[in-house]
């Protein structure tokens, strides 16, 4: 009965913030919007960490069903939420990373016109985002995934005045539906193969059918289509970096530790349909390493802070899809919660750089910020040595794990996620040297408002940088002896997965060669970097600059975009306007206007029987009775 | 007393009372379609209700159904009504024109 009572409330805490700040949005002062909308998601949190000591060896998992949502005919779908380990996980960092980034937005928005509306679209992102992960069947897991997919729409054009913005958010929006097509159809198809949308119905029935059925592989490949969308990969990853038109902390929350992670979250939640389908975990493997890959070479050539960790949460990402595609299910799940800690410690960083120099973006204008952010400073390093997996950051662990699982399962995959983590450590660096390190490139009156970030946008930083520092630690691998709580931890959600794939086994002695190798290039790499943009001040060129090829083009990111437009856009509006051309103005026009025009020229025809002369109204009156009357007596 | 009203009634032949219903209510139609004064064509609509009032009572009688007489004391009611709205627009019109011949009132057309 309390664990109802928990389980139902956790969604509803920011929920209720949602209507409490939506409905009364121009009577609330901003300090109460504020408190309003970080209490609520502290109580989700609160609540969260309750469950999570609640639920011991003897409660793996906790349904509650609410109430029936659908019933038609052998059709019935519940509002039932559903508390197991992977979801308690997820709760946690959505509420926890969630809540540091509302008191963070207190800081970085104050003072915006949509103070009020920003902190309406965050509290109903962080409603939405439960909702996809605590439902307990595909409906409602679908209707959190639309969610956030629209609270991320809103969130990105959220400064709406700006056209470019507005666009992003539209190409967001566009390019996931896309995705949601995929997923919708995957849905469909479960309900027509098991007969119901309930997890545990579908996973039960599911693990009694054969590994590599066609059926179980197109459904896996339409739900993958989904998370391609939503998690940004190859060939629908190019709506992320866009999405930086939003707010700072709207890139860590949605943008980085959250809801690019549905993706993930939805193929381990569905592990076992997916280990029983060898073909699309090999081309989850293949998107997800070329994603990691493509994402990191473009990264460094990028000038935009924002731009580059985008282009790295894309490349992350691809890398938690690797571990996916090898049934390295909780090492994707452990580097997503990593990554959450550390890429939304980088974002936030970021955005306090951002507010200290009056919105400037652009890594060329900075430099020498160290001495006057020394807070964002340490704690940007502390992101940096993360995801570049230097020990003992969380990084290290995650990072490692993959490459060992992919080194034991596919050397070539193994061979591309290790240099994509090269590239990482480069990028990162190399932003990092850019931004903190050197003398100050600013014009002066940027250089003379440098300031260090209020109190509610550090403490955010600092409590990150912790995590970053030791959120490795719950997965410590067994070569140090460490148990892997975490593995410890999710068992129960992937053991039906478990017994169908063997897991790779490396040993220890070649584990800890892998790891000395990873680390000791990763080591050699930051040294160059250092060396280039330190010792030797190297700068990215300026605007305008021919560059090499090779530059160039990851300079243009491959000039993806450019080819989208040109295979994709175009043709589509060609496409429309000759549609527009023929069938709406030749066709349906015409139909409408002359039914239009036949009516007008009877109308003008039949009035002329109106001559205003009542006499002959009378007249013709009793004539019509007169002939309906021998009508009905002689027919 | 019903009784001897209904052989009073029954005392004419039935075809008299169709005749003379028929002839009012042709004098009615008559009326109503020739004459330009609306006072006049009104008085003619009441004489074509009063035509087949007459003709509804013949019949009840020599039916003994006394159905049609409650018809006809609806007619009434309703004739009643129908004159004190018609009235009041006569009045108006009359009022508005100095007139009450109804070709005067052509202003309605296309």
């Amino acid at each position: 009965m309390v664990m109802d009572l928990i389980v139902g409330l956790i969604p509803l805490a920011p929920l209720s913030g949602f209507l409490l700040i939506a409905l009364l949005n121009k009577q609330l002062r901003h300090w109460l919007v504020a408190l309003i909308a970080c209490s609520a998601v502290l109580v989700s949190f609160v609540l969260t960490v309750v469950l999570f000591f609640a639920m011991g060896e003897d409660l793996p998992s906790f349904n509650y069903t609410a109430f029936e949502w659908i019933t038609a005919g052998n059709f019935s779908v519940s509002y039932s939420l559903l508390a197991d380990p992977l979801s308690v996980l997820m709760m946690l960092i959505i509420t926890g990373v969630g809540f540091l980034i509302h008191v963070y937005s207190a800081g970085y928005m104050h003072g915006d016109d949509g103070f009020n509306r920003f902190f309406a679209y965050l509290n109903l992102f962080i409603f939405f985002m439960l909702l996809l992960v605590m439902g307990s069947n595909y409906l409602l897991m679908f209707v959190g995934w639309e969610g956030v997919g629209l609270c991320s729409y809103l969130l990105i054009g959220f400064w709406f005045k700006n056209t470019e913005y507005n666009n992003a958010a539209k190409k967001a929006f566009i390019m996931n539906r896309i995705g949601d097509v995929g997923l919708i159809l995957g849905v469909i198809m479960i309900f027509i193969q098991f007969g119901s949308l309930s997890y545990p119905d579908v996973f039960q029935q599911a693990s009694e059918m054969t590994a590599g059925s066609t059926v179980l592989t197109t459904i896996t490949i339409l739900l993958f289509i989904g998370a391609i969308g939503k998690s940004a990969q190859i060939p629908l990853y190019t709506w992320l970096p866009d999405a930086m038109a939003g707010p700072t902390p709207v890139s860590a929350l949605i943008h980085a530790a959250t809801m690019v992670t549905a993706g993930v979250y939805m193929v381990a939640r569905n592990n076992i349909l997916y280990s029983l389908s060898p073909f699309t975990l090999d081309l989850i493997v293949i998107i997800g390493v070329a994603t990691a890959l493509l994402a990191a070479t473009i990264a460094v050539a990028q000038n935009d802070i924002k731009k580059v960790l985008a282009y790295s949460t894309v490349s992350q990402l691809g890398l938690m899809f690797l571990a996916l595609g090898l049934g390295a299910y909780t090492s994707g799940i452990f580097h997503m919660t990593t990554h959450a800690f550390f890429k939304a410690l980088l974002f936030l960083g970021a955005g306090s750089v951002i507010h200290g120099m009056s919105g400037e973006q652009d890594i060329r204008n900075m430099g020498g910020l160290r001495k006057y952010l020394p807070i964002t400073f340490i704690t940007f390093l502390i992101g940096t040595l993360a995801i570049s997996g230097l020990p003992p950051f969380a990084g290290f662990f995650s990072k490692d794990e993959i490459l060992a699982n992919a080194f034991a399962g596919n050397k070539i995959a193994w061979g591309l996620a290790f240099l994509a983590s090269l590239l990482t450590a480069f990028y990162m660096f190399r932003l990092f040297f850019l931004t903190f390190s050197g003398s100050v490139r600013a014009n002066e009156t940027v250089k003379h408002h440098i300031h260090e970030s209020p109190s509610t946008m550090t403490v955010p930083l600092v409590v990150l940088a912790f995590l970053s520092v030791t959120g490795g630690f719950i997965g410590i691998p067994a070569v140090f002896g460490g148990g892997h709580a975490l593995n410890e931890f999710l068992s129960p959600v992937f053991a039906g997965s478990a017994q169908l794939q063997e897991p790779h086994h490396l040993s220890h002695t070649a584990e800890l060669m892998l790891m000395g190798v990873v680390v000791g290039v990763t080591l050699i790499v930051i040294w160059l970097a250092h060396n280039l943009y330190v010792k030797r001040k190297r700068l990215p060129a300026p605007d305008g600059v021919s560059l090499g090829t090779f530059h160039r083009l990851i300079y243009n990111k491959y000039y993806v975009d450019e080819t989208y437009d040109r295979a994709i856009v175009r043709p589509m509006n060609f496409t429309s306007k000759a549609v527009d051309a023929v069938v709406e103005r030749l066709l349906i026009d015409r139909i409408v206007n002359s039914t239009g025009r036949v009516v007008t020229w009877g109308g003008r025809t039949l009035r002329h029987l109106q001559t205003g002369n009542t006499g002959f109204y009378i007249f013709a009156m009793v004539v019509s009775i007169i002939v309906l009357l021998m009508v009905k007596t002689f027919v | 007393m019903n009784d001897s009203v209904s052989q009073a009634i029954q005392g004419v032949p039935l075809n008299y009372y169709i005749w003379l219903s028929t002839a009012l209510f042709v004098i009615g139609v008559l009326g109503v379609l020739y004459r330009r004064n609306a006072i006049i064509i009104f008085m003619c609509i009441e004489l074509m209700l009063n035509a087949v009032n007459l003709l509804m009572v013949a019949f009840s009688a020599y039916h003994g159904d006394g159905a049609g007489q409650v018809f006809v004391f609806f007619i009434m009611a309703v004739a009643a009504a129908e004159v004190a709205v018609g009235l009041a627009i006569l009045i108006v019109i009359h009022y508005n024109t100095r007139s009450t011949d109804i070709n005067v009132l052509n202003k309605l057309k296309w």
